[in-house]
């Protein structure tokens, strides 16, 4: 290693060799912002195209089945005289007159159906039940399972064990059993129910299928919730820190609130909504077999369901719920993709 | 090993009797019965009929009959479909959604598999980008839109495939595409994200610095691992796909057990409900017992119990 | 060049992330003779790893080589391409990891994953390949070697699993060794034994090891030459001798305060390097080690110092030492 460090190209003075003072050197220290772990995830999740798309279709969804109907001049009850079966845009002879006359009538974007409801509304009530179904479904999961497995996994032992034999059991059972043979079984109850007890009226409006479907959503899908909570509560059970926090004296409650909940809410929050598509999906299915929504309440599936014999004539009927459920699963389920990435901590490079 | 099976075994006939029992209970609860919705029929006649069935008895008495037959391998008559036992309907219905679900988890292993490994090898690219995005478009949407799409599609306006029945292996497309959908899209997804896992373990730097090539790193070091989430997937995925779908059999009009399965719920066909029940209970049961020992066999460090 | 089997000219190497180019080496500069041991030091992310990995061309995904010229064995690595470089990793130039609990293939066994090795990089048939890795099992000090090929590796403990991936290391008796903090997840009386095993080895075959450590202690005991890395840049470079007695960087003094001494009175304290590593994605204009640095001086935070050398084989870049050389030569005017 012969060089000659000494050939100058830099001019050097003899101040260069002063000592340089503390607010100097700290001036090169350029600190990166430290994040924590929630605003860092928010912060990942707005770079995120897609994810951010989705919500804002989510929202457009939201707004058109929750607050558009209110606002619009047809009703998903309605039956318009003469105008069956009407094509998108197009007017029944009295309202093509009135139009003549010099009325302004509202279009039927989407036609109207054999009854001569506007489809329109129909699809917007459709998905607002759907999304009702998905939500609603979705907290009763939430609840049950989380309880279920943080207890399952808090206990451990024999509790443990014959919790989680009990979920296998209820995995077994053919769901769409326990779906017909309960809401035969509480149509009657619930029927009573809503027509004698006060302030139950909307038990009948709402349809004693829709309440079963919660109440099956209830009773069997909380199970792959229960599996998730208990095995990231076991995992945080036997983690490092929370024996190190044990070891310093934290007690049981402080431990839970602390150390056990904010590590589990991450993914809580992801499955969650996750399981929001799954419902909806479910609910769709359902309404399709003809186990879903009273009549003459739509949901997105019973409006496929019923466009499905008239196909070869009136396939838009079919298309727009078909392609809006899927719209609305898609979106949950890049939106939830995108949680996970932006808090899943696993993930993080 | 035999230990464990038989352990396996005694829990399995645990499980089906518990399901069982809940299945009857919960059926016979309902109100209702086989013979209610024939209005045709008179009184006296629905009172022969269910003594002919031994319905008339006590649930109890009922149940214990049950059970002791069905343990000696009796599974009783259709209550609906006279003169034919429930074990004849399950063995002609079965093979024909056998057939059909079978094909089909073997093109979603054969197409979601290579897919999702691809998907975690360009990591970041257009590739991963365009099969991430079929995969998610894949499991949001619903099987009767998939199913009533396709119709619309290439039987009503193209016709260039058959609608309904399974005569020939043209009519078999529809049916298994419908129903390979979504298992596709979710093993691409689990294949992706398990690889991706694998890709970044530490030994699989060592089988690059041994000098190990791609291939033989991807094959040997990386597949084995990744496929482990896929294996405890597709266990059970494939006893619920050979036992039928409601839709697709629905909507194809294909006569298999899930249509059946739905007609005699429907129709209160009690010992038929039974029968498919315990079929489908014994078949997960099964599939999971297979994908445990398949589990021990990837992977060394797992411990039969 | 044929002096040197492994001869690093100015390695420039930077990864490319989303949040900008971290620039993990700055003209790093490395030579080794056959059978020395050199030792890498520094602080985590001062590029000592990523250095030993290029050599192997195993630069991690967004990593890319930027210049400088890497010999090694008449080879020049940055020009092969991936098929000819797989003929000299695990055969020419080995590497042992950190953590020996992860590096093994869990779904494999130890003797597939040792004959691996051999039936790659030889014309040994699988009984051959076996017979090997039974010797190389002996070699590595395990006992009942049979057993062992047949074993899975979490049926081993850690010490036995690092002894594991010496013996893969060593399966082709390799010219060169890269030992990546080798026995920094392992106990203690453990690590005595697997360094005391690495030393055993380099005498037996006679093959030449980059020792890369946090530990300054480990290097004293095996290294003949040690490299010290800061901020991706080789901030001093000498013997050990050069370096333990003689340090002319800061940041080397620094490093040597902070070990315990068995000499250490009671009421002295080890004095710690105070600060945190530099931000390698905004690297500071000057000496990288200013900022933490007791005797940083103002053209210290502007200009990167040249290297100053004392005798052949040690050289620093420190503008302290330029200090007493420019106060030299204004005397002279």
């Amino acid at each position: 290693m012969k060089e000659n460090p000494l050939s100058f190209q830099l001019k050097l003075k003899p101040e260069d060799f002063l000592p340089a003072t503390e607010e100097e050197k700290q001036s090169q220290v350029i600190m990166r912002e430290s994040v924590g772990f929630w605003k860092d995830g928010f912060r990942r999740l707005r770079k995120n195209k897609v994810a951010m798309v989705s919500l804002v279709v989510i929202i457009l969804v939201m707004i058109f089945s929750f607050i558009v109907p209110s606002f619009y001049p047809y009703t998903y009850k309605e039956q318009i005289k003469g105008a069956n079966n009407l094509a998108p845009m197009e007017y029944s002879q009295e309202e093509q007159a009135r139009i003549d006359a010099g009325e302004s009538v509202f279009p039927h974007i989407f036609g109207t159906d054999k009854m001569g409801r506007d489809y329109a509304i129909r699809v917007m009530m459709g998905s607002r039940i759907s999304l009702l179904v998905g939500l609603i479904a979705t907290a009763i999961i939430l609840v049950i399972g989380s309880a279920y497995g943080s207890i399952a996994a808090f206990f451990g032992g024999t509790v443990d064990l014959v919790m989680m034999r009990i979920v296998d059991i209820i995995y077994t059972i053919p769901d769409i059993l326990l779906i017909v043979l309960l809401s035969f079984t509480l149509k009657v109850p619930l029927t009573t129910l809503g027509e004698s007890v006060p302030g139950f009226h909307w038990v009948n409006i709402v349809g004693e299928n829709l309440i079963s479907i919660f109440i099956v959503f209830a009773l069997l899908y909380w199970v792959g919730m229960a599996r998730m909570v208990r095995s990231q509560v076991l995992m945080l059970k036997e983690s490092e820190y929370v024996t190190a926090a044990r070891a310093l004296g934290v007690g049981n409650g402080r431990i839970i609130k602390k150390h056990l909940l904010t590590n589990c809410i991450g993914t809580l929050i992801v499955t969650t909504t996750l399981q929001i598509p799954s419902s909806i999906f479910t609910e769709s299915f359902l309404s399709f077999l003809g186990l879903g929504v009273a009549v003459p309440l739509p949901s997105l599936g019973s409006l496929a369901s019923d466009a499905v014999n008239g196909m070869q004539t009136y396939p838009y009927l079919l298309f727009i719920p078909a392609l809006l459920i899927s719209l609305i699963i898609l979106s949950f389920n890049l939106f939830g993709d995108g949680l996970r990435d932006a808090f899943d901590p696993k993930l993080k490079n | 090993m035999a230990k464990y099976i038989v352990k396996r075994i005694l829990l399995a006939i645990v499980t089906i009797w518990a399901v069982a029992t809940l299945t009857f209970f919960l059926m016979n609860l309902v109100p209702g019965g086989p013979f209610l919705s024939e209005k045709a029929i008179s009184p006296q006649a629905q009172a022969a009929l269910e003594a002919k069935y031994g319905l008339d008895k006590p649930m109890f008495q009922r149940y214990l009959n049950y059970v002791t037959s069905a343990a000696h391998g009796d599974f009783g008559d259709s209550l609906k479909q006279r003169g034919r036992t429930v074990m004849s309907i399950i063995t002609m219905k079965f093979p024909v959604s056998a057939r059909v679900g079978g094909l089909s988890v073997l093109v979603s292993l054969t197409l979601g598999i290579p897919l999702g490994c691809i998907a975690a090898l360009k990591r970041g690219k257009v590739t991963d980008s365009v099969i991430s995005v079929v995969a998610t478009c894949g499991i949001a949407v619903p099987s009767f839109v998939i199913c009533t799409v396709m119709m619309y599609f290439f039987g009503v306006k193209l016709g260039v495939l058959p609608t309904m029945g399974l005569e020939t292996a043209k009519h078999y497309i529809m049916p298994v595409t419908a129903l390979s959908f979504y298992p596709t899209a979710y093993i691409m997804r689990l294949m992706r994200s398990s690889m991706l896992d694998v890709l970044g373990q530490d030994y699989m730097r060592t089988a690059r610095a041994k000098g190990l090539a791609g291939g033989k790193i991807l094959f040997k070091h990386a597949l084995r691992n990744a496929i482990l989430p896929v294996v405890t997937y597709v266990g059970p995925m494939l006893a619920y796909t050979i036992t039928g779908s409601f839709v697709v059999e629905k909507i194809f009009v294909i006569p298999g057990l899930g249509g059946e399965f739905i007609k005699a719920i429907n129709g209160r066909d009690y010992t038929l409900i039974m029968g498919t029940t315990i079929f489908l209970a014994t078949l997960v049961i099964v599939m999971n017992v297979i994908v445990d020992i398949i589990y021990k066999i990837v992977d060394p460090r797992i411990k039969l119990k | 060049m044929a002096e040197y089997l492994v001869d690093i000219k100015n390695e420039r190497l930077s990864f490319f992330t989303p949040a900008g180019e971290v620039k993990a080496l700055n003209d790093v500069s490395i030579q080794l003779k056959e059978g020395e041991v050199l030792g890498i030091v520094g602080e985590s992310g001062s590029g000592k790893s990523v250095t030993a990995y290029s050599l192997m061309g195993l630069t991690a995904h967004p990593g890319k080589l930027l210049g400088g010229e890497l010999h090694f064995n008449g080879h020049q690595i940055e020009k092969m391409t991936d098929k000819e470089m797989r003929k000299i990793r695990g055969n020419e130039i080995s590497i042992i990891f950190q953590d020996p609990m992860t590096s093994l293939n869990p779904v494999y066994t130890i003797g597939n994953q040792i004959t691996e090795v051999i039936k790659l990089h030889t014309d040994k048939d699988s009984k051959q390949a076996k017979a090997r890795a039974k010797e190389l099992l002996e070699l590595v000090g395990i006992n009942e070697p049979d057993k062992r090929l047949k074993q899975y590796p979490h049926e081993l403990s850690g010490g036995m699993r690092q002894r594991v991936m010496i013996a893969i290391a060593l399966a082709c008796e390799p010219k060169l060794l890269i030992a990546d903090e080798p026995t920094t997840a392992l106990d203690v009386t453990i690590q005595a034994q697997i360094l005391e095993l690495m030393m055993e080895l380099k005498d037996k075959l006679g093959m030449a090891i980059i020792m890369i450590t946090h530990d300054l202690g480990v290097v004293a005991s095996m290294c003949e030459r040690i490299a010290v890395m800061y901020a991706g840049r080789i901030v001093e470079y000498g013997t050990t001798d050069d370096i333990f007695y003689h340090p002319k960087h800061q940041y080397t003094k620094g490093l040597i305060r902070s070990i315990p001494r068995l000499d250490t009175k009671e009421h002295e304290r080890l004095i710690p390097i105070e600060g945190t590593p530099v931000d390698l994605l905004n690297p500071p204009e000057g000496c990288p080690f200013a900022p933490r640095c007791d005797a940083a001086m103002k053209i210290c935070l502007r200009e990167m110092p040249p290297v100053s050398a004392f005798g052949d084989v040690h050289y620093t870049q420190c503008w302290l030492n330029q200090k007493e050389e420019f106060e030299k030569g204004a005397s002279h005017e």
